[in-house]
């Protein structure tokens, strides 16, 4: 990809050589921060490329050492957490990360659809003046308010209404405020698909006599499914990857959850909770839970690209 | 004129919010003949097409005003627009069948309007693309994604979304103007087979097709309807100075 760039690039550098020789004009000034601009724009991009290729490599290296000592199926399989003993396994952790994010969905997805919904095909344009801001603020909320939102107002109603080990902190809890975060995301992309939907879809589907609820959900999400798909994808990734807002109201025990009221630990919250004093195979074994979380969202990103292929 | 009466348009104004679109329409379109409206650009015909299903509606600003009556009943007044839309059908100037497959296309309205039987769609499926002259294309074919077609195609297969629905009156907006001359002589038989079922009534902007197809032709220009009588009449006797002008071509 990055050789492309570069191999291109070069090419493009021969033919203004070229034309300058053709033209016969001298070497001028402007020609000169001309090239520099191209460098710098180029070296950015480069910058871009080799963050993602360094921390990639740098977590595998620095994980992979752990999981071979802890053996993979020991270490993805294993119900037990104790680094005292040096016994880990992160099952938990990914069960959790899971059912964290599958109550994300459960919770955001439908609001989030139904929203862009009313924004595209009901909303009038006052209202819409005050709804795409709330949505690009509600984007902008740092996450540690979310969780401290969270903490102070959804785990005692959880408390008080479905009680549970955690007193509150618990799976729902950050099914609800992951559901609440991955709006923007959903909203923001299934609303700009539904927008492109061409109207004369609707109004095929008007002239055979169908109602606007009808046409909605028989037509125009059926025809703009690629991209409500990118923005379920794209929440979902949000939701698998948040970590403060999660620490705050989860209850983090490492236990495998049986009812939406325990409390659960992502892998995102067993990283941050513990790598600021880990030492030796526990900082690995920290690092390899990276990795695991690194496979999740690649695969993710993977699932992504062909929804998206599918839309072009 | 001595056929039975589809639609009759009395006193018809319409206005998008200061512009008078249509002026004072009165119209009786006779059932089972095709029925063209010809005029230059922006003379009001695709817009008194649209009220007669009431597409026009979805338009902001709309005001409609006279009475306008489908087998006697005021279709703005004494009929429910879903009912109104599953008799009055409407084909498109551009080709807008569904993303999805044919079969899925036609059996739409059907699926729409309650029809859930397997046995029951498909045979709604078959007779509407046999009735569109296109059974033979498509038949071997049916879960393909409709857009795969060619243009000519697509029109026809929207021809059959609309007579799945089993419509009295089929309203064809300028149906064949985004197809090549092969398609649109097409489209012209099939319109000219269909009106043995059905009253359909089409927007043209090709004097030639509405000479061709056309049972009777009414003469729009700046929202008013200047002639309207048999087609044979409109082509060769012309009532009106104005009409005779835009049929020999010399303006629009």
């Amino acid at each position: 990809m990055s050789s492309n760039i570069l191999s291109s690039s070069i090419k493009n550098e021969e033919d203004n050589t070229n034309q300058n020789i053709n033209n016969k004009k001298s070497f001028k000034l402007s020609d000169f921060y001309e090239l520099l601009a191209k460098i710098l724009f180029m070296i950015c991009a480069g910058v871009v490329v080799l963050g993602v290729v360094v921390i990639t490599v740098y977590i595998f290296i620095m994980g992979l050492p752990a999981i071979f000592e802890v053996g993979i199926i020991n270490f993805v399989t294993g119900t037990k957490w104790i680094p005292s003993a040096e016994i880990f396994g992160i099952l938990p952790m990914i069960v959790g990360s899971i059912y964290v994010t599958i109550g994300a969905v459960i919770i955001g997805v439908p609001v989030g659809i139904f929203t862009s919904v009313y924004m595209s095909e009901y909303a009038p344009k006052s209202v819409l003046r005050i709804l795409n801001p709330a949505i690009e603020l509600l984007a902008g909320i740092p996450s540690v308010v979310y969780g401290f939102f969270g903490l102070v107002v959804i785990v005692p109603i959880i408390n008080d209404t479905l009680g549970g080990k955690g007193a509150g902190s618990s799976l729902i809890s950050a099914s609800i405020i992951l559901g609440i975060m991955i709006l923007p995301t959903i909203i923001t992309t299934t609303k700009t698909a539904l927008l492109a939907v061409p109207k004369k879809y609707k109004e095929g589907a008007y002239a055979l006599g169908a109602t606007k609820v009808h046409t909605i959900f028989s037509v125009i999400i059926p025809a703009g499914k690629s991209g409500v798909l990118s923005g379920v994808v794209l929440g979902i990734g949000r939701a698998i990857g948040e970590t403060m807002a999660v620490i705050l109201v989860a209850g983090n025990s490492v236990i495998i959850p049986t009812s939406v009221t325990d409390p659960v630990r992502t892998m995102t919250a067993n990283i941050a909770i513990e790598m600021g004093y880990s030492t030796g195979l526990h900082q690995e074994a920290l690092f390899a839970t990276g990795v695991i979380l690194f496979i999740f969202i690649m695969s993710l990103n993977v699932v992504l690209h062909f929804v998206q292929r599918k839309e072009g | 004129m001595s056929d039975k009466i589809k639609f009759s348009i009395k006193n018809t104004n319409l206005h998008y919010g200061n512009f008078h679109a249509l002026k004072n329409i009165n119209m009786e379109i006779p059932e089972k003949k095709v029925t063209a409206f010809i005029g230059p650009s922006g003379c009001g015909k695709s817009t008194l097409l649209k009220t007669l299903n009431r597409m026009n509606d979805l338009v902001e600003g709309v005001k409609i005003e006279g009475e306008i009556k489908l087998d006697g009943k005021d279709i703005y007044k004494d009929t429910d627009i879903i009912d109104l839309r599953k008799r009055v059908g409407m084909v498109f100037q551009q080709p807008n069948p569904f993303p999805m497959s044919i079969y899925d296309n036609i059996a739409y309205g059907p699926r729409t309007h309650g029809i859930k039987k397997k046995s029951e769609l498909d045979d709604i499926v078959e007779k509407s693309l046999r009735d569109s002259a296109i059974w033979d294309d498509v038949k071997d074919r049916l879960k393909k994604n409709a857009l795969g077609l060619s243009g000519g195609q697509q029109q026809r297969i929207c021809i059959a979304r609309a007579l799945a629905v089993k419509p009295d009156v089929i309203l064809m907006d300028e149906p064949t103007s985004a197809l090549d001359p092969i398609s649109t002589l097409k489209i012209e038989d099939l319109v000219v087979e269909l009106k043995k079922d059905y009253t359909i009534i089409m927007v043209t902007h090709n004097m030639q097709q509405a000479s061709r197809v056309s049972d009777y032709t009414s003469f729009f220009l700046m929202g008013e309807v200047v002639e309207f009588n048999e087609t044979d009449k409109i082509f060769n006797t012309p009532q009106d100075k104005r009409t005779e002008d835009y049929i020999t071509g010399r303006f629009g």
